[in-house]
């Protein structure tokens, strides 16, 4: 496949170089991850302290444009990357489901802070315990919250993972995996996910 | 403080049950039945003015046998004395008291919040609904102390149960402030209304 050079007053100088100017040719799978690496418009899901840390990141100091991330899409519809940051309670499991539906392929998400990766502290009756229950995740962050560097770190192994996808790998653009019930993963999988860990083990189930 | 204890023992007699300190507070029981009079008493007499209703809240003690205590706390503006007020229920009887919500419009959502996380119906709410927990939430009160810290169900129901709730279902026609603009919405809309399938209709 070819891209158009726009340089078309310099064709007789490159021409003497024994190039051509006009055509570069590339694979399509290189170009395309290019360009999404470097466009990756984020939906800031922010529900706790996770997100003043992703806003921190987004400000200049750490200054997420270099990421070609400037642009936070604040509707689903023009988003590639959901950005989870901060716990997840139940009552907003269907918000976060139907942005997800809502976003257009292709589209990735990040899982930001323990909390969104795993429930974290919140091992209660109101918290989800991990969006991966609800939701596929590419990159968990770690942290509680994670630094910017973290955050940043994380929304580069994303990038990273693009580079590595292959257009004709259609098993990337499944769109919904939702089973009868309802529940992206088997119920067996979601209880199993759940199960307390770290000091949660200590606490009983009716105190 | 102790003016208006010894005023309302003048006034209500039995129904002041008892009184206690604690950490300079000054804390007054109350009985079920009268408590609506003499909240009300204790707002609109002159001399006490509580016109400010700081909270409501509830307590649930770990003993089984201790009843459960809906806790009132009030302030006036004017004077800036604060009282606080409760009321013991049985917790093996109904859990019922008074809506005070004729007397302080603000304890509309702390009335609700009561209702939801401890299951205590207060008669006379005009809009008694989960306000924190979705609506169809069924695993019962989540702060009395017989609930299991991580709920009844089991993580994939609960997952089940969240994900099956309605979003939007949680708020009335008035809180989506299309009451007003009934008679243009969408006949489609209307009829989905009419049928009841969230809010009321007036």
């Amino acid at each position: 496949m070819g891209l158009i050079s726009q340089a078309k007053g310099e064709s007789e100088e490159a021409a003497h170089s024994g190039m051509s100017p006009n055509f570069i040719t590339t694979r399509l799978d290189l170009l395309t991850n290019w360009a999404r690496t470097g466009s990756l418009w984020s939906m800031p899901f922010g529900t706790a302290c996770c997100a003043i840390e992703f806003m921190a990141s987004a400000a200049s100091r750490y200054d997420l444009a270099r990421f070609g991330m400037e642009r936070m899409s604040f509707s689903p519809r023009q988003a590639d990357v959901l950005l989870c940051a901060g716990r997840l309670p139940f009552k907003l499991a269907p918000v976060i489901r139907r942005i997800w539906d809502q976003m257009p392929q292709p589209k990735w998400s990040i899982s930001m802070g323990a909390c969104a990766s795993s429930g974290g502290i919140f091992d209660t009756y109101a918290m989800v315990q991990g969006i991966d229950t609800i939701i596929p995740v590419d990159v968990y962050v770690p942290g509680c919250p994670p630094r910017p560097e973290g955050l940043i770190y994380g929304i580069m192994l994303l990038q990273k993972k693009i580079r590595g996808e292959q257009l004709t790998d259609r098993s990337l653009r499944v769109e919904h995996m939702v089973g009868p019930e309802g529940l992206f993963l088997p119920a067996e999988k979601i209880d199993e996910v759940s199960e307390p860990f770290g000091n949660s083990v200590h606490q009983t189930r009716s105190a | 403080m102790s003016t208006s204890i010894a005023a309302l023992q003048a006034a209500f007699g039995p129904a002041v049950l008892r009184r206690a300190e604690s950490c300079g507070d000054t804390i007054v029981y109350l009985a079920r039945d009268q408590a609506y009079q003499i909240l009300a008493w204790l707002k609109t007499t002159p001399g006490q003015d509580f016109n400010y209703l700081t909270d409501i809240t509830a307590v649930d003690y770990r003993d089984p046998e201790l009843p459960l205590e809906v806790v009132y706390q009030l302030r006036s503006l004017e004077r800036k004395v604060d009282l606080r007020l409760k009321i013991q229920l049985d917790k093996r009887q109904p859990l019922e008291v008074d809506s005070v919500w004729g007397l302080w419009k603000g304890s509309d959502w702390l009335e609700r919040e009561v209702y939801d996380m401890f299951g205590v119906t207060f008669r006379g709410h005009p809009d008694l609904r989960r306000i924190l927990m979705w609506e169809t939430y069924a695993e019962g009160y989540p702060l009395r102390k017989d609930f299991p810290l991580r709920g009844h169900f089991s993580r994939a129901e609960q997952t089940r149960q969240a994900l099956a709730a309605n979003p939007e279902g949680n708020y009335s026609l008035e809180e989506l402030s299309i009451a007003e603009a009934y008679h243009e919405l969408p006949v489609e809309m209307r009829e989905r209304l009419q049928r009841g399938e969230r809010g009321e209709v007036r």
